[in-house]
């Protein structure tokens, strides 16, 4: 017991020092973390005898929950449309996919993923290198803020980048730039959504590449450039692949931005699929439009396997702690002080003005909002005082925190097990919620989930169920790494001693997953908070999260809905905030613990 | 290790509780005993927890309402679950959206106590009553009142006015594809001019510097000078709002202003009227029928104006003297067959949005 207890300890400080540790809130898409170093393929292939019973008794269940709550009501709509009128609407598919307007919007959804992503990464790389290199005050907390916007609800950015850039904006009155009516604004708006996916998943890769080799490289007398193009770039590449495509897929299924920044001129896929169900009822237009974007996501979902297949090579890594260090010099410190100038600029600024227009009440700065929150029993837009859609959103957070551990953990533990090519498709599989247009899901629930015993359309449950459909992929990416991580011969060893396989699971994987898991269900519990799209279509009024009391707020006239909406958003974000700063906390108490 | 184990153990029941908690909750939770009666609606519906209260105690149902976001949504949600509705009642279909749902068959017959009170103009449906009206709100041009004074300029009375060259670059509307307001103005357009007038006034509007902001949020909050969370930074002394606006502007001041910073150009209006149904295959007809009447009753139609802003459709309903004091009264409201609405609506939409936005 003892010896396989220090075995555990050792494991357990190796795994930490993988890139695939859990670094905070891994995006989803980055498969094997930022960047799968060789494994012992000795280990590999004897997990493979696992067999496939145990895994297919593992995947049971989040087939199951996926089936039934995502593929099942998907599948339901798009029939719907594409079967009106008893017969096959076969010929509409062209008709759709040619015209002119539709051909537009495809264009124009295309075009800004591709600029945005590209824009994202030339502002954000600067500060995953900062990130990754050097230690400076308050690095801690700004990872947690740079965060925050990533799972803030759109309506709540779009109203905050349009006081900080729009008309009358902080950037209109200092430099007279107004931007809220031009592309600009979404552009950018895609890169305060989008820096920390950079920052995170290059940074926390660059921070584990040892530096001695590109120092060794300079010794023999290549330029600093040089040095960095020969030696960083071509270790990086793999994660800022990795990083754009994750943000193209986001970018390129935007909705909440494009909503409120694009005005009528410009709409992405996501944002005519929702005019064709919601305002529309076009329901065949929508079934080809939603294919079309099934399509397109598991397309870039496959580039991103492959491209991961591709560059799995030995990286020489060593602990983050190794490589940050103090800025040396004037030169550096101006690099650091100017890319955080950028960062401050780009993400927290237009936090900050969210916060001080919640503050700026009628009789000048104070709390006058936040009261106004709790005092209105009797309210005018719910039946239940704002404030208590705080509670209401953490209680549902909570259950879809706990069904996205359920699902996506078993998922997580069955594509650890060596996996051929289904296994890869099913992991793919679980992505797609995050490609699909909330309308679709939404109406998808009401039309498919109608009949006893199954009738779920007005029960609470379908909150956390839509919003764990978004979480699981989060948890399966900070699991999955983890989960591979952990060495076969160790649980061989436990057996050996004479533990049962739970006693084995419980003393010898779990300790190792703890940590995982912990940052798993944050994440997924922060995503869960900040769901808009689906919740919107199936809160109750008795019952409203937050980002739904929010947007109710804002679309009703008078300066006390607006200030208060704000005031909410300033809560909704303390508390990711909050669960972020509590995951950084985790991730650097568990190098120090043991 | 010991306190491993038993954090570990603590971690996994916790986990474990609220799993089985979600799926034990979720069957158990659909009560369609005959003891509630269940309102479908959009995300504006509002009412006075007092008087929700009081219809519950006098009527024995408890009411539970859903909603399925804005209005466009919550009524297209209805239509795909027609036959088999989620509640039965649904509130909240105006009458730019009506056709769709009464030609689907979603609404079954109903006439609600109180009908007689409610002007027969109204009525959208008055052989078979499938839908009773409940409300009415104007979709009017708001003016900064302090903006025109500053000026010394009389703000705008018609839709002609606003293509006057004095008012050129004042005015912000919304998008009418995704705004319904926005749609509003466009069909007041159609009313004013004519199905094949309405273009001319939009190529002349344009050119007058009319700009198009994507929702109402955005055009009144952040573009209308005149709305107080704008702080007057707005630039644009016109907007698309509603005739309720001035006294929204008002509610909740500490001191209330002699008159409300924002006036109504009268001439510019659209009546937008909002109905309610007996939902076809509801569960609970006879609660159903009890909660129509309680749409319709004095005290509901009273409790409507601060919670929504809307007018009441009973004409013995009194205003409060928030609107009173500070609202106006539109007398002659543009308006369009909800009929003609559906047939041409797409077109429209698609003709305006090259004349006006492209």
């Amino acid at each position: 017991m003892d010896v396989a207890r220090r075995e555990v300890v050792d494991r357990d400080a190796a795994a930490r020092d993988l890139p695939d540790s859990p670094e905070g809130p891994v995006p989803p898409g980055v498969p094997d973390g930022p960047a799968a170093p060789a494994r012992p393929s000795a280990a590999a292939d004897r997990r493979g005898g696992g067999g496939t019973g145990v895994r297919l008794a593992l995947m049971a269940v989040p087939a199951a929950f996926f089936a039934l709550f995502f593929g099942y009501p998907v599948a339901a709509i798009v029939f719907r449309g594409l079967h009106e009128g008893g017969r096959w609407q076969s010929g509409r598919i062209a008709q759709v996919l040619g015209d002119p307007d539709i051909l537009q919007v495809l264009w124009f959804t295309l075009w800004q993923a591709a600029a945005s992503t590209a824009l994202t990464l030339a502002l954000a790389l600067p500060g995953a290198y900062v990130f990754a290199r050097f230690d400076f005050p308050g690095k801690r907390l700004l990872r947690a803020v740079v965060t925050v916007p990533f799972v803030l609800p759109t309506v709540v950015v779009g109203s905050a980048f349009l006081a900080l850039a729009g008309r009358g904006g902080a950037l209109d009155v200092w430099f007279g730039m107004r931007l809220d009516t031009s592309v600009w604004a979404i552009l950018l708006a895609h890169v305060f959504f989008n820096y920390a996916v950079v920052v995170r998943t290059v940074g926390s890769l660059w921070s584990q590449l040892d530096p001695r080799q590109e120092e060794a490289a300079r010794v023999l007398g290549a330029g600093r450039f040089t040095a960095w193009r020969r030696i960083t770039l071509p270790a990086l590449a793999p994660s800022v692949a990795a990083a754009a495509l994750i943000v193209f897929l986001f970018t390129f299924t935007s909705f909440g931005v494009i909503q409120v920044l694009g005005g009528p001129r410009y709409a992405t896929l996501e944002v005519e699929i929702y005019r064709q169900t919601a305002t529309l009822l076009d329901l065949p237009t929508a079934a080809v439009l939603t294919l079309t974007q099934l399509v397109a996501v598991a397309a870039l979902l496959a580039v991103h396997a492959w491209a991961l297949r591709r560059r799995e090579s030995a990286l020489s890594l060593v602990p983050a702690e190794y490589t940050a260090r103090r800025p040396a010099g004037p030169g550096q410190w101006t690099t650091v002080a100017t890319v955080l100038g950028v960062m401050l600029v780009l993400t927290v600024v237009p936090l900050l003005v969210l916060v001080q227009r919640a503050l700026d009440g009628p009789d000048g700065y104070g709390l006058a909002f936040f009261r106004a929150l709790g005092a209105r029993s009797d309210s005018a837009t719910f039946v239940v005082a704002p404030v208590e859609a705080i509670g209401n959103s953490l209680a549902y957070a909570a259950v879809a925190t706990a069904i996205a551990l359920v699902v996506g953990g078993l998922a997580a533990a069955a594509l650890t097990r060596r996996a051929g090519r289904l296994v890869r498709g099913f992991d793919a599989l679980l992505m797609l919620p995050l490609g699909t247009s909330a309308v679709t899901v939404g109406f998808g629930f009401l039309v498919a989930l109608d009949e006893p015993p199954l009738d779920l359309r007005s029960s609470w449950i379908l909150v956390p169920l839509a919003q764990a459909l978004v979480g699981v992929p989060f948890v399966i990416r900070t699991m999955l790494p983890v989960l591979r991580a952990v060495d076969v011969r160790l649980r061989e060893a436990a057996a050996v001693l004479g533990a049962s396989p739970l006693r084995a699971w419980r003393e010898v994987d779990f300790p190792l997953v703890r940590r995982a898991l912990l940052v798993a269900a944050g994440f997924a519990f922060t995503v869960s908070l900040g769901e808009f799209g689906a919740t919107v279509f199936i809160a109750r009024p008795d019952a409203p999260t937050l980002p739904v009391a929010v947007a109710r707020m804002l679309g009703r006239a008078g300066e006390a809905h607006y200030g208060q909406a704000m005031a909410l958003s300033t809560l909704l974000m303390l508390v990711c905030a909050g669960v972020l700063l509590a995951l950084e906390r985790v991730r650097t108490d568990g190098r120090r613990e043991l | 290790m010991k306190k491993h184990a038993r954090r570990a153990a603590a971690a996994t029941t916790a986990v474990l509780t609220l799993a089985v908690l979600a799926t034990a909750c979720g069957g158990s939770d659909d009560s369609a005993d005959s003891k509630t009666v269940t309102l479908v609606t959009h995300d504006s519906f509002a009412v006075s927890k007092s008087v929700l209260k009081d219809f519950e105690k006098r009527s024995g149902y408890k009411v539970e309402v859903l909603r399925g976001g804005d209005a466009g949504a919550a009524v297209n949600q209805a239509v795909l679950n027609k036959g088999n509705p989620q509640g039965d009642v649904f509130f909240g279909v105006d009458n730019t959206l009506l056709s769709r749902p009464l030609d689907k068959g979603v609404f079954a017959p109903y006439e609600a106590e109180g009908l007689a009170k409610v002007p027969e103009r109204l009525q959208a449906d008055p052989e078979k009553h499938r839908v009773t009206p409940v409300d009415t709100g104007d979709v009017c041009v708001n003016y900064d009142r302090r903006w025109f004074a500053d000026k010394k300029l009389d703000p705008p009375r018609t839709l002609q006015d606003l293509a006057k060259p004095r008012y050129k670059d004042l005015l912000v509307t919304e998008d009418a594809a995704n705004s319904s307001p926005g749609l509003a103005f466009l069909l007041a357009s159609v009313a004013e001019f004519g199905e094949d007038g309405w273009q001319d006034y939009w190529k002349k509007l344009r050119a007058n510097g009319a700009e198009v902001a994507g929702s109402w949020e955005q055009a009144y909050n952040d573009r209308f000078s005149g709305s107080r969370e704008g702080k007057g930074k707005g630039d644009k002394p016109l907007v698309v709002s509603y005739a309720s606006s001035p006294p929204a502007e008002v509610m909740g001041e500490k001191n209330p202003p002699e008159q409300a910073p924002t006036g109504v150009a009268k001439g510019t209006c659209f009546r937008q009227t909002e109905y309610a149904g007996l939902l076809r295959g509801a569960k609970n007809t006879e609660g159903g029928q009890a909660l129509l009447d309680f749409l319709l009753s004095k005290r509901f139609q009273e409790d409507l104006p601060l919670k929504m802003f809307v007018n009441p459709v009973r004409e013995d309903a009194r205003l409060p003297e928030l609107f009173t004091k500070y609202g106006e009264t539109v007398d002659d409201p543009a308006t369009v067959a909800p009929r003609k609405i559906a047939e041409h609506r797409e077109q429209w939409i698609k003709t305006w949005t090259s004349l006006a936005v492209k």
